[in-house]
């Protein structure tokens, strides 16, 4: 928890996700769980005044929580052709060009474990810009290959893959031949844990920058948007 | 597509030559002439004159009564189904599902069903039962339970198969099939492995200057539809008073014969007419049934129960789960599930 000045670990990572969406001017905003929707919420409170949010069903709400558009899964998909959405999905694997498994582990045929589906993860790829959100960085979800691609990474014609963002650092695609680079490592993680969680190699600067720390400003929102404290359960 | 292929009739056989979906447009003329003359169709006349009320010059009742479609109950509706058809089920995860037809099906002997979805508790109770041989989908959800657990156990348990698209790509598949176009061209698919799971899809080249290479959605023909609505008239016209249409007119419009379930059948539809979301030439059926789409969400009229629903869930935790939950709740007619419902928590 902050309170003793110093930024828990939570309110870096909202923060992170939120720089994601900067610059992005009046796009759809998809944030999906519950750190990028913070994230998107704080871009839009801050830097990015012009974004558009949903209320996870068809309402557009702008700022104070008003209903400012409708936006029905149809008009959503149109959105989604036209380019205008900036998505942060999950990852239950990705690998060092990003792409991204939400689908299934093990063989798709009987797999192991079936989880969500590639549900827009394909389309969403293909179209707009893409972020990731992964709460747990583990070579679990680092890994070489994936079993399903769902959204499709730098080597199979994703039009414009953004952001990693972990609990442990910040990664882009600005590696040789677009691969996975480490762009900064959260306050307190040593580079080195975040290559040992990795299950491939990281381009890694020779300097690493720590991850900005949310301004008392910022953390004054975050706490607003999220009074509970839902986030430090979701990054502890 | 796999699976899409596999209707009944000689049409869908010919339609599967080529590789792409198979439901009949001859099944649903066939089907929407029968209701036409069934003896339910002869009741509906007092109500569809009613929904009227205020016309005038007021016709002969005969006149009247002659475009009417029939009121089933949905048992009557899941009569006119058969083995093997391919159905699409309106609604989105756990929202706005046709679930007093989908309970209906679950007490007939129907089998070998490929069912076409924005999946929910809808798919993973015909995944359960068995009667679901494939599913056709981009995710399956119950959304405030991220993982449809019924569908999980199937999937992973190897007894239901899939069909896993994008979920505009199902979109666009219903829109060429409410269209009558064999495809329609999408950039979602291109590069992901929705290409080799589904190897029968194929690629389009832009015959103009840009040249892009696009996915060609096949069209996803339906034997059936079944969606819910909040309100309908006798005559088959259906509305939503909810925040999302979801995409109920396409799977309508997709299919041979379409079955609209609603909380209430009102004489006379108000509201903004953009929330008439069917018309009665998209629908070959009515049945009310209130509380029909429980215990998915069906706004203004109730939100999704969220306590019944850890309960399915908890169903899917083992054979001996599921056979208490199916025996509890499904075991009886509409009434009795409601009853049940009604009856609270049994443990």
């Amino acid at each position: 928890m902050s309170g003793t000045g110093e930024p828990a670990r939570a309110d870096v990572c909202v923060l992170a996700c939120a720089r994601a969406w900067h610059g992005d001017g009046a796009i759809l905003a998809s944030p999906m769980g519950l750190i990028p929707t913070l994230g998107a919420r704080l871009a839009r409170a801050t830097f990015a005044p012009d974004l558009l949010l949903t209320d996870g069903e068809a309402h557009l709400l702008d700022s104070g929580g008003n209903v400012e558009g409708w936006l029905p899964y149809r008009q959503v998909f149109t959105m989604v052709a036209a380019g205008r959405r900036h998505v942060m999905m999950g990852a239950a694997q990705i690998d060092s060009r990003g792409n991204q498994n939400i689908s299934c582990i093990g063989p798709w045929e009987r797999p192991k474990a079936q989880l969500l589906g590639v549900r827009g993860a394909p389309g969403n790829t293909v179209n707009h810009a893409t972020s990731y959100w992964v709460p747990r960085h583990s070579r679990r979800v680092f890994t070489g290959q994936v079993d399903m691609v769902c959204g499709v990474g730098t080597d199979r014609g994703a039009v414009d893959l953004r952001v990693v963002v972990t609990n442990l650092a910040v990664l882009d695609f600005g590696g040789p031949g677009r691969v996975m680079r480490l762009v900064s490592a959260h306050p307190d993680v040593e580079v080195a844990l975040v290559l040992r969680e990795t299950g491939f190699d990281l381009v890694v600067p020779a300097e690493v920058p720590v991850t900005p720390l949310p301004s008392p400003a910022e953390l004054e929102i975050i706490a607003r948007l999220d009074p509970e404290g839902q986030r430090h359960r979701e990054v502890p | 597509m796999p699976g899409l292929s596999e209707a009944t009739s000689e049409g869908s056989r010919r339609a599967a030559a080529d590789g792409l979906s198979g439901a009949t447009e001859e099944r649903g003329s066939i089907a929407r002439e029968e209701a036409a003359h069934s003896p339910e169709a002869t009741g509906n006349g007092a109500r569809g004159s009613a929904a009227r009320e205020g016309a005038a010059p007021e016709a002969p009742r005969s006149e009247r009564e002659a475009p009417g479609i029939p009121r089933l109950t949905p048992d009557e509706v899941v009569a006119r189904l058969r083995d093997g058809m391919t159905i699409g089920i309106g609604g989105w995860g756990s929202r706005r599902k046709p679930m007093a037809l989908v309970r209906a099906i679950l007490r007939s002997p129907l089998r070998d069903l490929t069912i076409v979805a924005y999946a929910g508790p809808d798919v993973g109770l015909l995944a359960a039962s068995g009667q679901a041989r494939r599913i056709v989908t981009g995710f399956a959800s119950l959304d405030s339970i991220a993982l449809e657990p019924h569908f999980r156990n199937a999937r992973q348990a190897g007894t239901v198969e899939l069909t896993e698209l994008d979920e505009g790509m199902l979109h666009w598949g219903l829109l060429a099939a409410a269209h009558r176009l064999p495809f329609l061209p999408i950039r979602a698919g291109l590069g992901s492995d929705v290409m080799r799971v589904n190897p029968q899809l194929r690629t389009v080249r832009s015959p103009y200057a840009d040249g892009e290479e696009l996915v060609a959605m096949p069209a996803l023909r339906l034997d059936a539809a079944l969606v819910h609505m909040n309100r309908a008239d006798a005559a088959g016209n259906g509305q939503y008073l909810g925040p999302d249409p979801y995409f109920d007119d396409l799977f309508c419009l997709a299919a041979g014969q379409a079955y609209l379930s609603c909380e209430q059948v009102v004489p006379a539809l108000a509201g903004p007419p953009q929330s008439l979301l069917v018309n009665r030439a998209m629908v070959h059926g009515v049945c009310e049934t209130p509380g029909g789409a429980h215990f998915t969400a069906c706004p203004p009229d109730y939100g999704r129960d969220e306590e019944f629903q850890r309960r399915y869930a908890a169903s899917a935790a083992s054979p001996q789960a599921w056979q208490e939950f199916r025996e509890r709740y499904l075991s009886g007619d509409e009434a009795a599930y409601q009853k049940a419902v009604a009856a609270g928590d049994p443990s």
